[in-house]
């Protein structure tokens, strides 16, 4: 019993260690000073992030993915949230429907989603725009803004809203002071699910992003397939320090909403 | 009449703008996913069986072509290995964290979501400085002495697979822990107490009583596995190309026929397993997997 739980919590912590440490093995790699993958590394250096902050094309990959992923989220959380208001708060015949178009990119694969997507584009050409970038990205964060801001406007209880009104509130002061911090954690996550959906596309990229709309990680995805030195290692590096401020930053949302929460 | 009762937020007072309303809300989310999605496939899907002219040609190929057929018997081959490797990593994970204290349970539930926040790509990169020919484990197992030459552990269906299923572990354990936490411990006591010896109670009453999170999550993982497209193209060789990666390569030929007739067979077999997913365990439990 004693040794079949022992086995147990090391196969536990054996796949804890299949799941954590390979994404830690690009440290050390970013900081090498070979010139190619080596392990352990030969010596220890700063070169390898020298060269993706002088390099004016992983600068513009970057500030490209920035600007698309902010504007991303602006329209897909308020897109997102005004349909949600739509399907809790008024429900009318046909809702299913429209509701199922609205899960729609998420339910279909990237790939049939990118070829759609793309055979407008290319008619359009809208290939490679920032617009149209924006608009593609939309859609695959839409489904999460509005499944996120369906389940926060369910926890919102109306009589709240109908006291502040019945005591002389306005529509727009109830919004602000009862229905907005009630709902502004499914807000942030909703945001948050944006942000990463822009931020880590590929699929869609690889068709619509042309030469003109190199993301980040489409430019990391063609230097995957084509060699492996260890810029991308230093990119990842801080790939993964943005990702644990993004963690930490909703974490610390969760923790403050949970508190607010208590009477 | 009190002031106050003529101030209530009243839906019938509102008629029109009730009809209205909706619409309004829902029309500019509902339009973009309709016209730049919903209406090309159903344009593409169309023209695949009238350009240049009616025939079924693409679709005739995608069924007598035995290249295509490969393509999809590996795209199903690499989705079911992916979804048994991950059960089987995560059946035990989540009954340990089932068992746990709450608290250590969402803290460790943390660690085993912390992947999910990370971009796909730099977890790609770290699979090929692990399992490249003068990567991590390889350098260690030569280096040792243990090998003599390089083991060939990336680009082929290996690497794949355990990029994938790296991937899709937390969908798993996710799916396994709701279960698992609603299985009522007393009954395993119970059992115990009878004379029901371990492994008996657990192929007995555990097992049975967890299949709808194994049938939620092995399904859930299967579906996702089924479209992928990256981990195939990168961390694969030629010989593991799946669907996804096979329209891709068409449509960058231009060859919109064949590409859009593998799309169609792509949902086709996504759909069944939609359905089946309904069957079994509703829709809103693939909702309440997703984000929360």
């Amino acid at each position: 019993m004693r040794l079949l739980r022992l086995l147990l919590v090391l196969y536990c912590v054996g796949v804890f260690g299949f799941l954590i440490l390979p994404l830690l093995i690009v440290v050390p790699v970013s900081f090498s000073a070979g010139a190619y993958l080596q392990f352990p590394p030969p010596g220890w250096s700063l070169r390898w992030y020298r060269m993706y902050f002088s390099d004016p094309q992983w600068l513009d990959a970057t500030w490209l993915s920035l600007r698309v992923a902010a504007v991303t989220v602006l329209l897909s959380v308020t897109l997102g949230s005004a349909a949600a208001l739509a399907l809790v708060r008024l429900p009318f015949p046909g809702i299913g429907l429209l509701r199922a178009i609205l899960m729609m990119p998420l339910v279909v694969p990237s790939i049939v989603l990118a070829i759609a997507v793309y055979s407008v584009y290319v008619r359009l050409h809208l290939v490679g725009s920032f617009w149209g970038i924006v608009l593609a990205h939309t859609i695959l964060a839409l489904p999460f803004a509005v499944v996120l801001m369906v389940a926060g406007l369910q926890r919102v209880d109306r009589r709240l809203e109908e006291a502040s009104y019945t005591m002389g509130a306005s529509a727009a002061r109830t919004f602000l002071k009862v229905t907005f911090p009630i709902v502004r954690p499914s807000l942030f996550a909703a945001a948050v699910f944006a942000f990463i959906t822009s931020w880590d596309e590929v699929i869609l990229m690889l068709f619509i992003g042309g030469s003109a709309g190199t993301t980040l990680p489409l430019r990391m995805f063609s230097f995957l397939r084509t060699e492996i030195n260890p810029v991308i290692a230093a990119v990842s590096t801080l790939l993964l320090l943005l990702a644990a401020l993004v963690f930490g930053l909703s974490e610390w949302m969760k923790r403050r909403s949970v508190v607010r929460a208590l009477p | 009449m009190t002031v106050a009762a003529t101030r209530t937020l009243s839906p019938a007072r509102l008629p029109g703008l009730l009809v209205a309303a909706p619409l309004l809300l829902l029309l500019p989310g509902v339009a973009l996913i309709l016209a730049l999605f919903a209406y090309p496939l159903l344009r593409l899907v169309v023209q695949s069986v009238t350009d240049p002219e009616p025939n079924l040609d693409s679709y005739r190929s995608v069924l007598q072509d035995p290249t295509l057929w490969l393509i999809i018997r590996t795209t199903l081959v690499v989705a079911a290995e992916c979804t048994a490797l991950t059960l089987l990593l995560a059946y035990p994970l989540g009954f340990l964290l089932s068992r746990m204290p709450r608290r250590w349970a969402n803290r460790l539930l943390l660690l085993v979501l912390l992947p999910f926040w990370t971009s796909l790509l730099v977890r790609m990169y770290a699979w090929m400085v692990l399992l490249g020919s003068h990567g991590v484990i390889n350098e260690a197992l030569v280096g040792s002495g243990l090998l003599a030459h390089p083991l060939p552990l990336l680009y082929n269906r290996f690497a794949v697979l355990i990029g994938m299923s790296h991937y899709m572990l937390p969908f798993m354990v996710l799916s396994l822990y709701s279960t698992m936490l609603s299985i009522d411990r007393s009954l395993l006591e119970a059992a115990g107490t009878m004379g029901s010896s371990l492994p008996q109670t657990f192929f007995r009453i555990y097992l049975p009583l967890s299949m709808p999170g194994v049938y939620a999550g092995c399904l859930l993982v299967f579906i996702l596995s089924m479209g992928f497209y990256i981990t195939p193209a990168l961390l694969g060789s030629p010989q593991d190309t799946t669907i996804a990666v096979y329209i891709q390569q068409q449509i960058e030929l231009l060859n919109w026929a064949d590409g859009t007739a593998m799309a169609v067979v792509l949902i086709a077999i996504i759909g069944a397993l939609f359905v089946l997913y309904d069957r079994l365990l509703g829709f809103n439990r693939l909702l309440a997997l997703g984000p929360s």
